[in-house]
């Protein structure tokens, strides 16, 4: 219990032991640990960029959709208004060829009805001037009367 | 007990617990317990955190780094707390006063019989295993410090720096002979203190565990597990205490008035 020799040897040995701590284990765990603090300050302010691109991202498109969507609207709008442009040409083309298809047909049933006319008119007038003959030759003298006969039959035909 | 001693009794039993394996006379007695334990805490100090510094990558840390970093960061915590200054020595003292303070008082830990009963068994008569409760070790330490102060005021002051702070503070020129004594004292009783302390709370502990040793087997438990508890609290303390005073001081030998 007293102080001898030992001290000088564990003055030694401290000695020893902080060189070889300052020299060998100090500075490589120290670098370490400033350099994974380094590393975890630049991931924070990567993440923290990466999120304001996001941000940025996001917004562009949603400008982009809206955009589109305005677009698509407007074609949508322009497409209606040509198919009512279309409908309405081709009532109207359907209604002039509708007009122009009754003119013909009533032009036809026109000249049908004149021929048919024609014929009946013609019929009678055979018709009746053989009646006519008929009566004539049994009661009346065909001299007698061949000029009334020639008179109605004149005027049927005409 | 365990061990026969040369004095009878109780008294026989501690003082041969307390008594150091030497060798050699008067001031060259070697204490071959403390230097032999002290160097193999030393080299299991050294071992690890070399194990650790091999490895040390800024990447995920392995169970080793961590563990080493933790106490890396903890003593550069307190460095920088209170030494603002530049200095590369400061902080791997700091560790290594720290986990060789820690690692010699955990020694005390070990049941008091045990190690020196193996030590019987090959034939050493004594064995002290705590080197802090060696005065020898405590004060080599502080001793140390003491240097590196002195060495740090005069290469930061200068040599006339430092001694006109020792003769002019606190009373100014007038009273220099009180200054000078008052800075004197003030000064060796930092080296002083921190190796007492430690051995005073180291001696005192050791001292119960084999009283507490001394008691039928029966009481033995009862008493030493709460002291072994409460002794792994001022094991850590007094080497915390040993870092910091030694930070403290030379901050204020880094520190120009």
């Amino acid at each position: 219990m007293s102080i001898n020799a030992t001290l000088i040897g564990q003055m030694i040995t401290f000695a020893l032991l902080v060189w070889f701590t300052m020299k060998y284990i100090w500075p490589p765990l120290f670098d370490s640990l400033e350099e994974r603090k380094k590393k975890i300050a630049d991931g924070l302010a990567a993440a923290e960029k990466g999120q304001e691109q996001m941000h940025l991202a996001e917004k562009k498109a949603k400008g982009v959709l809206k955009e589109a969507k305005e677009q698509s609207s407007d074609i949508i709008n322009l497409a209606q208004k040509r198919a009512n442009e279309l409908v309405e040409a081709s009532k109207d083309t359907a209604k002039k060829e509708g007009d122009r298809l009754i003119l013909v047909a009533k032009a036809q049933i026109e000249q049908e009805k004149q021929q048919a006319k024609e014929s009946l008119r013609k019929e009678v007038a055979s018709l009746a001037l053989y009646a006519a003959e008929q009566i004539l030759t049994a009661e009346i003298d065909k001299a007698k009367h061949q000029d009334i006969l020639s008179k109605i039959s004149n005027q049927l035909v005409g | 007990m365990a061990t026969e001693a040369h004095a009878e009794g109780a008294t026989g039993y501690i003082i041969h617990h307390l008594t150091s394996l030497s060798v050699g006379e008067g001031f060259w007695t070697l204490n071959l317990d403390t230097l032999f334990f002290s160097a193999v805490l030393g080299a299991l100090f050294i071992w690890f955190f070399k194990m650790a510094a091999d490895k040390a990558t800024a990447g995920v840390p392995g169970l080793v780094q961590n563990f080493a970093e933790m106490l890396i960061e903890f003593v550069d915590t307190q460095v920088k707390d209170s030494f603002h200054g530049k200095n590369k020595l400061i902080a791997p003292l700091a560790l290594t006063i720290f986990c060789w303070v820690f690692l010699w008082n955990f020694m005390d830990l070990f049941p008091v019989d045990i190690l020196p009963l193996i030590g019987s068994m090959m034939g050493i008569e004594y064995l002290r295993v705590v080197p802090s409760t060696d005065l020898n070790a405590t004060f080599a330490m502080s001793i140390s410090v003491f240097c590196l102060i002195i060495f740090y005021s005069i290469k930061v002051k200068g040599p006339w720096g430092f001694a006109k702070e020792l003769m002019f503070q606190p009373f100014g020129p007038w009273l220099l002979p009180f200054n000078l004594l008052l800075k004197l004292v003030e000064e060796i009783a930092k080296p002083i203190s921190l190796a007492l302390r430690l051995f005073g709370n180291l001696y005192a502990g050791e001292l119960i565990f084999i009283l507490i040793a001394l008691l039928p087997w029966y009481l033995q438990p009862v008493l030493s597990f709460p002291w072994a508890i409460f002794h792994i609290l001022i094991i850590t303390l007094q080497a915390f205490i040993f870092m910091v005073l030694t930070i403290v001081y030379l901050s204020m030998a880094h520190e120009d008035h």
